[in-house]
């Protein structure tokens, strides 16, 4: 009897002494300094870039908060009085507008900047925003799935509106989606908003499911969940590698696009980590590893377009007004919350 | 029972259990009222923190993009807790009143589901019965090769359907222990008497057993109400377009951080719970009088045909419940899922299990987790013990204890996502307003906010109601005479409590740490709000976030390495109860 009881109590003292410890050990200040990086870019992304960060700067400790467009633009919009974020790291301008029209983004000229392209900055001198790259919608189609149900390829926005593709699409929800919004916001520029809001009536009405993030209508058309996804070029174009039945497919109407972009945050006292940060997030070869992903970068690079884009890339772009992304996001997702997501059960 | 103080005097041990009594009291106060109040408070102000009455509830009530979720919710838990209990029933009644073989199994695989976060459930049944399911795309060709028939079928299982299946597996085994103790305690005289009144058996079915559990079947139908009400892992995988007030709170509040609406569907979400709870209170007060002193144990004899019967359907359970959990963990290991159309183009893998969640490459949400499960076992059991101890053996001040009492079972009515932004909202707050003052302090609180200790709170919190009973109870079947022994022998009560009062806890103990630990790998709803602190993502939360991403088949895979920690676990400790068991209380027997 004796025994089980001890080793039983010393395995319940243990567990308590333990947490003791590791619970002050994880309070230890560290030397390092530490920046708070909230980013937008995707996971597999962010495996590759922040390494080569963080053998360049080892005494600077970064925290990575990533999520979704809708969401990193909430949080930081949440958190105005006390920001708890250092820089932004690619993140949608149309978001960054919206923070800078809150007064939240501290102005800086980072090293480098004059090798930007104009349109992929901030106009003022010293901007408070600097692009690194631009994404744009793409539609994940498992051509498979199409061939059993026995419907054509769509390769237009308008394709996408007909009834044979009925309960076959998967969009992300614009309200938490960077790529959701470009959409919406791409077609109703492109279509002007009456005619965009009747497209997108129609729309709704071949959709299966609104999810929650650009990549995952690309990973359920992979999986042969749905068979069209609407989501962003680089998604697309990864799946597709993967080996999986997709086609990456570029709309005919063109795509809507961001900018994805940097930007310091205002507060008491910024840190000169962060500052570094951004000098290295637009540096020859970290740019050079955007460009593996994004064909249209920020500084332009020798780098080959990645397989599978259209051969003119920049004519897929739509002309696309930030500001007016920025200033009407509100209002335009309101608007779509209202039609299209009180709506129970897709029929 | 409750020691009388031995003298009018008290000495200086009764002013340090008093001290420790006072400190546990503050203890309570500050991690649930002090948030629930914050809760309840924020749901009244605007996002800017100015009191805005009820403005918030009505603009909730006019807006059907949110309104329709409280009808929805009650619909699915309403359904969910039907066919749950149903099943429950009569598994229950199959390992109580039958003489089927293999019932040890049978409860095993049973019971199972609570060692599965209900988000693996979910994940689970896009497996089976998602678009590309393996049942609904009729085992991929399989049959109609081999054998010419095509059993597939589509369940079309994204929302209503797919939160039904889900919440029935995670109540099922609640149902379960539920109506088997209920089961259990039947009075073989009132059969025996039926039987020779030659009563018909759907009779004494009617007449006798069912009377007999009535209050083990409400108590039953309220547990699982609560848990399906309150549910998150499944319909945040399988809920589709069929918003629930759970996923609502989450997308109120991480989607588009509007948290005063979060707060608002919160106390919604709280509210039905809460009078669900009182109820339940009510009913097993009652359950526990029904037990007399001179019950003979009912022992079921052998009866071929039903129990042939009870079989299948046992074993039928125990294959969904199985499968479910074996196709998700199948899941992880494929490659590519959508190649088994193809069966030459299968390929697994273990890639799915280099989780890159984050930014942070590999599986460190898996070893947070594992701390943070250890640390909330370790700190919950050794916070709730003395809480219970202090209670049971502190003499007088009733009423303090009675009111410590009422607070330990409070987290039972309190839903995870409640827990979890309630702590969003008090622990961040910069400053406390005092009550009826324009004074503020600096929340003392405040620093541990982005710290795995505010984790580990929320979950000792959480799940302090079951432990706190456990505890209890065991303390309760503690003889108060070793008390006032050792007290007129002058032995301090610190060393009664060493030698005597922990070591017969020992069981209670064990369990209590093995049910935290289980439960706080298990759980997401309550940190799905709290994990925002860089480097503190968890297992559960990581699932949600890759599934939200489409990256199901990791999601799988973290799931099937939370499982079968919990089921390592579980079955240690099954291991080594047993043997304490019969080392230390054989000589009871």
């Amino acid at each position: 009897m004796k025994r089980y009881q001890k080793l039983l109590f010393t395995c319940l003292s243990l567990v308590g002494i333990l947490s003791t410890i590791g619970a002050s050990t994880s309070l230890v200040a560290q030397n390092k300094e530490k920046i708070t990086v909230y980013t937008a870019l995707e996971n597999d992304q962010v495996a590759v870039y922040l390494p080569m960060f963080k053998k360049e700067f080892p005494n600077i400790d970064v925290e990575i908060v990533r999520d979704s467009t809708g969401v990193v633009t909430a949080k930081l919009l949440a958190e105005k009085s006390n920001p708890r974020a250092d820089v932004v790291w690619g993140l949608a301008a149309s978001s960054l507008l919206i923070a800078e029209s809150q007064g939240m983004l501290q102005q800086f000229a980072p090293k480098g900047l004059n090798r930007v392209r104009p349109n992929f900055r901030d106009a003022d001198k010293v901007p408070s925003w600097v692009g690194i790259d631009a994404w744009m919608s793409a539609f994940c189609v498992n051509t498979a799935e199409l061939k059993k149900k026995n419907v054509p390829l769509p390769t237009s926005w308008a394709d996408l509106g007909k009834p044979i593709y009925k309960g076959m699409v998967v969009m992300p929800n614009p309200a938490s989606s960077g790529t959701g919004y470009l959409s919406v916001a791409g077609i109703l520029q492109m279509m002007g908003e009456t005619r965009g809001w009747q497209y997108l009536d129609k729309l709704h009405g071949n959709i299966a499911q609104y999810v929650h993030s650009g990549s995952k209508p690309c990973r359920q058309a992979a999986n042969g969940e749905y068979a069209i996804g609407i989501s962003f070029d680089y998604r697309a174009i990864q799946e597709k590698a993967k080996g999986g039945p997709i086609e990456a497919v570029f709309p005919k109407e063109g795509s809507g696009w961001d900018i994805e972009a940097n930007a310091l945050i205002k507060k008491p006292q910024v840190k000169t980590g962060a500052k570094t940060f951004l000098n290295w997030a637009i540096t020859e070869p970290v740019m050079v590893e955007y460009a593996k992903n994004y064909p249209v970068t920020a500084i332009p690079t020798k780098t080959a377009i990645p397989a599978g884009y259209p051969a003119n890339v920049e004519k897929q772009l739509i002309k696309n007004d930030f500001r007016w992304m920025a200033k009407n996001r509100d209002r335009i997702l309101k608007q779509w919350t209202e039609k299209y997501d009180s709506k129970s059960v897709p029929k | 029972m409750t020691p009388q103080p031995t003298s009018q005097i008290l000495t200086l041990e009764d002013w340090i259990r008093r001290s420790l009594l006072f400190l546990i009291l503050c203890w309570l106060t500050v991690a649930i009222l002090f948030p629930i109040y914050q809760l309840v408070a924020r749901s009244f102000q605007n996002s800017d923190g100015q009191w805005i009455g009820l403005l918030n509830y009505l603009e909730y009530f006019t807006t059907p993009s949110l309104s329709t979720s409280l009808l929805n919710s009650f619909q699915v838990a309403i359904a969910s807790t039907f066919t749950s209990v149903s099943i429950g029933f009569i598994c229950a009644y199959a390992l109580t009143r039958t003489a089927i073989p293999g019932k040890g199994m049978f409860r095993m695989f049973f019971l199972l589901p609570i060692s599965i976060p209900s988000v693996t459930h979910g994940i689970g049944l896009i497996y089976l019965f998602g678009n590309q399911g393996i049942l609904t795309r009729g085992f991929f060709g399989f049959f109609q090769d081999r054998f010419g028939f095509d059993p597939s079928f589509n369940i079309q299982l994204y929302g209503f359907n797919g939160i039904l299946l889900g919440d029935t597996l995670d109540c099922l085994p609640l149902a379960i222990i539920i109506l088997t103790t209920a089961l259990t305690i039947a009075d073989a005289r009132l059969y025996e008497a039926a039987q020779s009144l030659k009563t018909p058996n759907w009779r004494t079915f009617l007449q006798v057993t069912l009377p007999g559990i009535r209050y083990g079947l409400l108590s039953a139908i309220l547990v699982c109400f609560i848990q399906a009400f309150t549910d998150f892992g499944v319909p945040i995988v399988v809920g589709g377009q069929f918003n629930v007030l759970a996923t609502d709170v989450y997308k109120q509040v991480i989607g588009q951080q509007n948290f005063a609406m979060g707060a608002t569907v919160s106390v919604l979400l709280v509210l039905p719970t809460l009078l669900v709870f009182v109820v339940n209170r009510i009913v097993e007060q009652r359950q526990i009088a029904l037990v007399g002193a001179k019950v003979v144990p009912l022992k079921p004899k052998p009866n071929l045909f039903p129990d042939l019967v009870f079989f299948v359907f046992c074993g039928f359970i125990s294959l969904v419940i199985l499968s479910v959990l074996g196709t998700s963990i199948f899941a992880s290991f494929v490659k590519v899922w959508y190649n088994l159309n193809d069966p030459r183009l299968l390929q697994f893998t273990l890639d799915n299990y280099n989780v890159n969640v984050a930014g942070s490459t590999g599986i460190e949400p898996f070893w947070n987790s594992i701390q943070l499960a250890l640390y909330s076992a370790g700190f919950g059991t050794i916070v709730i013990f003395l809480t219970a101890y202090l209670v049971e053996k502190t003499p007088g001040w009733n009423q303090l204890r009675s009111f410590i009492t009422f607070l330990s079972t409070l987290p039972n009515a309190l839903p995870g996502m409640v827990v979890g932004l309630s702590y969003i909202f008090f622990f961040n707050l910069p400053s406390l307003i005092l009550p009826f003052t324009d004074l503020s302090i600096p929340n003392p609180f405040n620093g541990i906010y982005t710290s795995i200790i505010l984790l580990v709170i929320a979950n000792v919190i959480h799940y302090h109601t079951v432990s706190f009973v456990t505890l209890s109870t065991a303390l309760k079947q503690i003889d108060a005479e070793f008390e006032a022994i050792a007290a007129s022998m002058r032995v301090p009560f610190y060393i009664t409590l060493v030698r005597v009062t922990l070591p017969l806890c020992l069981p209670a103990l064990s369990q209590t740490v093995v049910y935290l630990f289980v439960n706080s790998l298990r759980t997401v709803s309550a940190l799905v709000f709290l994990y925002s602190a860089p480097g503190l993502l968890l297992a559960t939360v990581a699932i949600v976030n890759l599934e939200d991403a489409g990256e199901t088949a990791a999601a799988a895979a973290m799931s099937t390495l939370v499982v079968l920690t919990s089921l390592t676990i579980q079955g240690i400790y099954g291991l080594m109860t047993q043997r304490l068991i019969n080392r230390s209380f054989g000589w009871m027997q």
